[in-house]
């Protein structure tokens, strides 16, 4: 299977945008702002759930869980959701493996969904996540997102409500976010135009 | 992957991530209340059963509508085909009518195989769905997930196929992809329901293939035990005395699953001859995988479905 439009980081001219310790510093501010934005811990707050998308949402979304716990005390339910089988180009590239979903214990009803991944590009992964949470089962009480870089090109009405940083890119580039739980470090990588891929 | 049409000729890798998605997809749907995914939509799916059929045939139907794909049934009664249209006709026909898929089943070997090359200018996929004694490559794969779910693989397990091999398209198609993926298997049958030259039949590199004429002292070495049907409607002639001699020589009943390791998994790919090949009492015992296997394939097909339909065409 080919490597999607980040993963697999290419040797050349690259640049790093976000070093390991900006990640763990960018991570432990979005979930200062979860926690904020969600009022989580008031006494009318419902459950919050991040769900991360993989491959890299899903250790994203564990890493702010534990963030979110480590600094408001409350644990947050936390899962990933495949969106391979709702994604609308299929037809495109050849066929894709699975990822896995697994939902936390309490399920999604009624809960602040929060989809996380590690790259916000055309949006297309989103809808088909936004696709993929109604089948599975139960109604969240609201979803928002989160992500790690959003850089920009959007090609429908989606934008995170969360943003770990904001990244300039050219069409041509590709932005690679490494995580140690899937790659030999923390980082995230600017591919110039016109090389790899 | 453009055609299913046999586990030979199917390289372990995509048979291992055929059931890898098969997994993935039964995950995916347990506890559902609504089991229907959007990935097929648009794509036409028409199984084409010139024999009997109630489980593959509905296991696809059911495989391609959860996938929401449009599925249409066609069965030899009822079709032109009772006027006398050839195969080839009818599958030119229902590539032109617009099929991306035609799963097939055919009493003569090698059908799915012509079935293919008479549709090799379209873009239209084959699957077969049994063809005569030769192959029956979802059965295989539905095996090969429920001995994953029940041992974990099989890789260095000797598993037995006991009974009617010489008819069995079963037999066959899993001979291969059970030994590919380093299985050892024994058929155990008469000397008159085997195969004159099995060392024909194709294996794979990783396992190794044996026969045996006597069921008894192979039973304590298992990890699986695979019944086959006695298929009285392919036998034409006295291949054993009386079915009640078949019976207590080969059909496994308490007695002799008694002498099954704990761990050893029953299989039938089915319709079960109760009292023949199998009896009541085992067929609903514990260690029976029958209804498992029926449930993985549903899986197992949605993913073929996947693999065949999903992706760009002429990919891979």
């Amino acid at each position: 299977m080919p490597p999607r439009h980040r993963g697999a980081p290419e040797p050349a001219e690259r640049r790093e945008l976000l070093s390991a310790g900006d990640v763990a510093r960018t991570i432990a501010r979005m979930a200062h702002q979860v926690i904020e934005k969600t009022s989580l811990g008031a006494s009318d707050a419902g459950p919050v759930v991040l769900l991360g998308i993989p491959t890299r949402g899903a250790p994203l979304a564990h890493r702010l869980a534990r963030r979110v716990a480590e600094f408001s005390g409350v644990e947050v339910g936390v899962g990933t959701l495949d969106v391979t089988l709702y994604r609308d180009d299929l037809r495109r590239k050849p066929t894709r493996p699975l990822g896995e979903t697994e939902l936390p214990v309490g399920g999604i009803e009624n809960a602040l969904v929060i989809l996380v991944d590690d790259v916000l590009f055309s949006g297309r992964t989103i809808r088909a996540a936004l696709d993929a949470l109604r089948d599975a089962g139960g109604r969240p009480r609201a979803v928002q997102l989160a992500v790690l870089v959003d850089r920009g090109h959007r090609e429908l009405p989606i934008r995170a409500d969360y943003v770990g940083k904001n990244v300039p890119t050219a069409r041509s580039e590709e932005v690679h976010v490494l995580l140690s739980e899937t790659d030999d470090r923390d980082a995230v990588l600017l591919n110039r135009a016109g090389e790899g891929a | 992957m453009k055609h299913l049409l046999g586990t030979d000729g199917l390289d372990p890798d995509t048979a291992r991530v055929i059931l890898d998605t098969a997994e993935g997809l039964k995950k995916t749907l347990l506890g559902r209340e609504v089991k229907k995914l959007p990935t097929l939509r648009g794509r036409t799916v028409i199984t084409l059963f010139y024999e009997d059929s109630t489980r593959t045939r509905v296991s696809f139907e059911i495989a391609g509508k959860w996938m929401s794909a449009d599925v249409v049934n066609v069965s030899a009664k009822g079709s032109s085909v009772k006027k006398g249209e050839s195969l080839r006709d009818t599958a030119l026909t229902l590539a032109a009518a617009g099929a991306d898929c035609v799963i097939v089943r055919h009493p003569a070997s090698g059908a799915a195989h012509r079935l293919a090359s008479w549709l090799s200018h379209t873009n239209t996929s084959v699957v077969n769905a049994g063809d005569g004694t030769h192959e029956h490559p979802t059965q295989a794969l539905l095996d090969m997930a429920t001995l994953r779910e029940r041992l974990g693989g099989v890789e260095g397990r000797r598993i037995a196929i006991v009974g009617d091999v010489l008819h069995s398209r079963v037999a066959r198609s899993n001979v291969h992809l059970l030994t590919s993926f380093g299985a050892e298997v024994v058929l155990v049958a008469p000397p008159t329901l085997l195969p004159t030259a099995v060392g024909d039949w194709p294996v794979g590199a990783a396992g190794s293939l044996v026969v045996s004429h006597d069921l008894d002292p192979e039973l304590p070495t298992l990890d699986a035990v695979m019944l086959l049907r006695v298929q009285a409607e392919r036998m034409h002639g006295g291949f054993f005395p009386s079915a009640r001699e078949y019976s207590i020589a080969y059909g496994l009943n308490e007695a002799r699953a008694s002498l099954l390791p704990e761990h050893a998994v029953v299989l039938h790919p089915g319709p079960m001859l109760r009292g023949m090949e199998i009896s009541h009492a085992v067929a609903d015992s514990a260690r029976a995988a029958i209804t498992e296997q029926v449930t993985n394939g549903v899986h197992v097909r949605m993913a073929v479905l996947y693999h065949l339909l999903a992706g760009e065409e002429d990919a891979a």
